[in-house]
């Protein structure tokens, strides 16, 4: 706990506070940052059966080709888009851009539309 | 560390409930954070059905009413019941959750059903609503929020071009209500450390100030992982602001000239 109470009660905070969707979206580019440090070992792994040869390559192949394989890529996408249109608004920001209430909503649709089109596309590249 | 639950004496139980007087035709439930330091007992909530056809507008005004009429062990704080002072900032909302507003310029309208009060979240409770504000006040005190000169005094005031003193426009205005720092996640969980919107608001009001003569000093002291960088622009300071100010462009504004005077 961050503050020092002095033996009183600290008031309800998460249990009450209504988090406005830019939040809900803060959070949410910190949890596929996670994810995407986690998705990186995936990765790596499919390198190292590269390296290591044709034997282990198909195996790790075939894993990724299954439909558990697919699921786990599927969230790696959508949190690696999601990360980087959040990551895009964050550098509008931190140039003092697009910090109005108003503007701020905007680009919390902009954000969602985008990861939903750019995650369709994804696999419709994929898939064809 | 985070911590995303409350502490074992801070557990709300449910409390005592008061009805409307027979007869009263338009009710409405309030539904008030209770906590009663002598007791040493957990904190409650009570409940409140205020006859609104006997009662003022504003959520103020319900609260007045139910310390007059109903309870009068309630206590809160208020003071100029017209957004200037900053007492009756508390969290209002509704079965939905709530925000940090303050009570005298919320409507009682603006919900529908039962409205829930609390405390200004992840603070303190010395009673009821009313929160200690000894270390927000304490960190304002460590940004020095006055006028600095190296220059000798001029034999008259200290002059200002309008578009100097248009900079100042939107933050000026800010109250020290605390809304917006008790709004942030960031300073939930670090507001030890972590000055929060409402003093880095009012760090940036003396860093924008042409007056001011020691801008390099103030983001010296700001310069420090925590102080200003735990700020992630999670905007539920101005999402929540009852001023309608823009903290968390503040924030941005002082992360710039951090970056512009090393270049």
């Amino acid at each position: 706990m961050a503050i020092d109470t002095g033996g009183r009660p600290l008031s309800p905070h998460l249990q009450v506070y209504r988090l406005p969707l830019a939040a809900i979206l803060s959070i949410t580019h910190r949890i596929t940052g996670v994810g995407l440090a986690m998705g990186t070992v995936g990765l790596i792994c499919w390198l190292m059966a590269l390296a290591s040869g044709e034997q282990s390559f198909a195996a790790v192949q075939s894993f990724y080709a299954s439909w558990f394989g697919k699921f786990l890529l599927f969230g790696y996408s959508v949190a690696l888009l999601y990360h980087l249109c959040t990551g895009i608004r964050h550098l509008f920001w931190d140039a003092g851009m697009n910090l109005g209430k108003d503007e701020v909503e905007r680009s919390d649709k902009m954000v969602i539309g985008g990861v939903v089109v750019l995650t369709v596309v994804l696999w419709l590249v994929a898939l064809i | 560390m985070a911590k995303f639950t409350l502490p074992k004496n801070s557990k709300v139980k449910e409390g005592k409930h008061f009805p409307a007087p027979a007869g009263a035709t338009d009710v409405r439930r309030f539904k008030v954070y209770r906590y009663d330091p002598d007791s040493g007992e957990n904190p409650r909530t009570d409940t409140y059905d205020v006859d609104l056809s006997t009662c003022g507008p504003m959520v103020l005004d319900a609260l007045i009413k139910i310390k007059n009429d109903i309870d009068p062990t309630l206590t809160f704080r208020r003071s100029c019941r017209e957004g200037i002072c900053g007492s009756c900032s508390m969290n209002i909302g509704d079965k939905r959750g709530g925000s940090n507003t303050l009570a005298c310029t919320k409507a009682i309208a603006d919900f529908d059903g039962e409205i829930r009060i609390y405390p200004l979240p992840h603070m303190p409770v010395v009673k009821d609503l009313v929160p200690d504000l000894t270390h927000f006040y304490a960190q304002y005190a460590s940004i020095e929020p006055w006028i600095k000169t190296d220059t000798a005094n001029p034999s008259r005031e200290r002059l200002q071009s309008k578009e100097d003193r248009a900079k100042l426009d939107g933050l000026y205005e800010c109250i020290l209500c605390a809304c917006c720092s008790t709004s942030c996640p960031s300073y939930w969980w670090n507001g030890d450390k972590y000055l929060g919107p409402a003093i880095l608001l009012q760090a940036y009001r003396w860093l924008a100030d042409s007056r001011d003569e020691a801008t390099g000093e103030r983001l010296d002291q700001l310069e420090d992982p925590f102080k200003l960088y735990r700020c992630h622009t999670i905007m539920n300071c101005t999402n929540t602001c009852p001023k309608g100010l823009n903290p968390g462009k503040a924030i941005a504004e002082t992360k710039k000239m951090m970056v512009e005077r090393q270049i």
